[in-house]
């Protein structure tokens, strides 16, 4: 295995988030007869344009008066489907708790201070090569409400490929962070090469002086991409 | 790594749970309005998401995405467009957009107004659905299902997907009629431990 120590299982490890198991179910899901059905809908997946997003929603730390409190970061990535192809001009959202580590939602109990200038909600469409880019501020850990773990600094992403199959909502973490071989959600990933996917890579090139700390995180959607409207993109 | 040499496919991003804080992120106003406003064809697809012990799942999210009445899956931007000076949710307006996102509220229920898919024009025998992505917290990886409608009954017998499937699993996949221009689909994400309700089929598709 490639993936670094900073990624194994510590000892002992945590169990598996397992959810919530009466809402799993019991039956494998139905595998899609692939050619029995070209015109499936799900081959094809909704459209997003310039339209859907605002010039401010790729900017965290600006959609409020004031300025949030927190350590300003850079976000960038390429979103790829597994064939390496780019996946163009798809929405991408992300959501993540405050530098305190608090949601602006209203049932997050954590008893963090909110920040009124920091909503934590951002989108952006990806360009002709697939990129996505956000600024925002560092999210800070929180306790799991119940346990006495805290989660690992996490951004949670939304992507929309060129199919409804491709279909990805998970999260994105961030390297060195020493919750992370704590983390029961990240360890409901079995392959520890596959839990390294979801850790950005800091890029110290792309930190311009006195700019903000630039991450970056690659993302390969699963699924069968469209095939149909392909020459129409 | 297969990653750098480009020999075979990619390894996928692997996903994680929604969790419990999208609520002021990912639903947005007017969600569950995929008809255009004012559209006579309009019909309300609504119904509720309960768990394996019958109880409803607060905090689901429901994504639609479907061909319009034209037979037409290639949808069209406006989904998500909103006003640029008060950032307020304008809706879809005149287009058809063929997305819909709604979350479940406290008893678990969720409409969308939209309208009745129609077969592919290469295809016009084909049963026509809405495809459904179910998102929830405590879900590992999101499901995907389908609704299909009695109006097109005669069409599903001859479905690459309802075909295959026994009659009471391919129940689960039909919308039922609730009084003029609505409909009633529920999901349920797992079968009574006593088999007293049918789990929804949920499609992989790999
Ligand atoms: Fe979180």
């Amino acid at each position: 295995m490639t993936a670094p120590a900073s990624s194994a299982p510590p000892s002992p490890a945590p169990a598996p988030y397992r959810g919530a198991p009466e809402r799993h179910p019991r039956r494998p899901r139905l595998p899609f007869a692939h050619g029995t059905d070209p015109e499936a809908v799900e081959l094809t997946g909704p459209v997003f344009g310039a339209s859907d997003v605002g010039d401010l929603d790729a900017d965290l730390t600006r959609q409020h008066p004031g300025a949030p409190l927190g350590e300003r970061i850079t976000v960038t990535g390429r979103v790829r489907d597994r064939a390496s192809r780019p996946v163009r001009g798809q929405l991408v959202e992300i959501w993540q708790a405050n530098a305190a580590g608090r949601y602006a939602h209203r049932q997050d109990r954590n008893p963090a201070p909110a920040d009124p200038n920091f909503t934590g909600v951002g989108r952006c469409l990806t360009d002709d090569h697939g990129r996505y880019a956000f600024t925002t501020i560092r999210p800070g850990a929180y306790p799991v409400p119940g346990e006495r773990t805290w989660r690992p600094a996490h951004i949670h992403f939304s992507f929309f490929g060129t199919a409804f199959t491709q279909r990805l909502v998970t999260q994105m973490y961030f390297p060195g962070d020493p919750l992370l071989p704590y983390d029961e959600i990240l360890a409901s990933v079995p392959d520890p090469a596959d839990r390294h996917r979801l850790v950005a890579t800091y890029d110290h090139a792309l930190s311009l002086p006195a700019g903000p700390l630039a991450y970056r995180w690659d993302v390969v959607l699963d699924g069968p991409s469209a095939t149909r409207t392909e020459e129409a993109r | 790594m297969p990653d750098s040499t480009g020999a075979g496919p990619l390894a996928p991003t692997p996903a994680q749970t929604i969790g419990p804080f999208f609520g002021h992120a990912l639903p947005h106003p007017g969600g569950g309005r995929i008809a255009p406003e004012g559209h006579p064809g309009t019909v309300t697809v609504h119904g509720r998401v309960r768990d394996g012990a019958g109880a409803p799942v607060p905090d689901a999210l429901l994504e639609f995405w479907q061909a319009g009445p034209d037979g037409g899956p290639t949808g069209a931007p406006g989904s998500l467009r909103r006003d640029r000076a008060t950032g307020d949710a304008l809706g879809r307006g005149a287009v058809f957009t063929g997305f819909g996102r709604v979350p479940t509220d406290a008893d678990g229920r969720y409409a969308v107004h939209t309208l009745l898919p129609s077969a592919p024009a290469g295809s016009p025998d084909a049963a026509p659905y809405l495809a459904v992505c179910v998102h929830a917290r405590g879900l590992l990886h999101h499901l995907f299902t389908r609704i299909y409608f009695p109006e097109h009954t005669a069409a599903h017998a001859a479905d690459p997907l309802l075909a295959g499937l026994p009659e009471e699993r391919a129940r689960t996949l039909l919308a039922r009629p609730d009084g003029p221009r609505r409909y009633r689909f529920d999901v349920r994400l797992q079968q009574p431990a006593d088999g007293s309700a049918e789990e929804t089929v949920f499609l992989a598709f790999g």
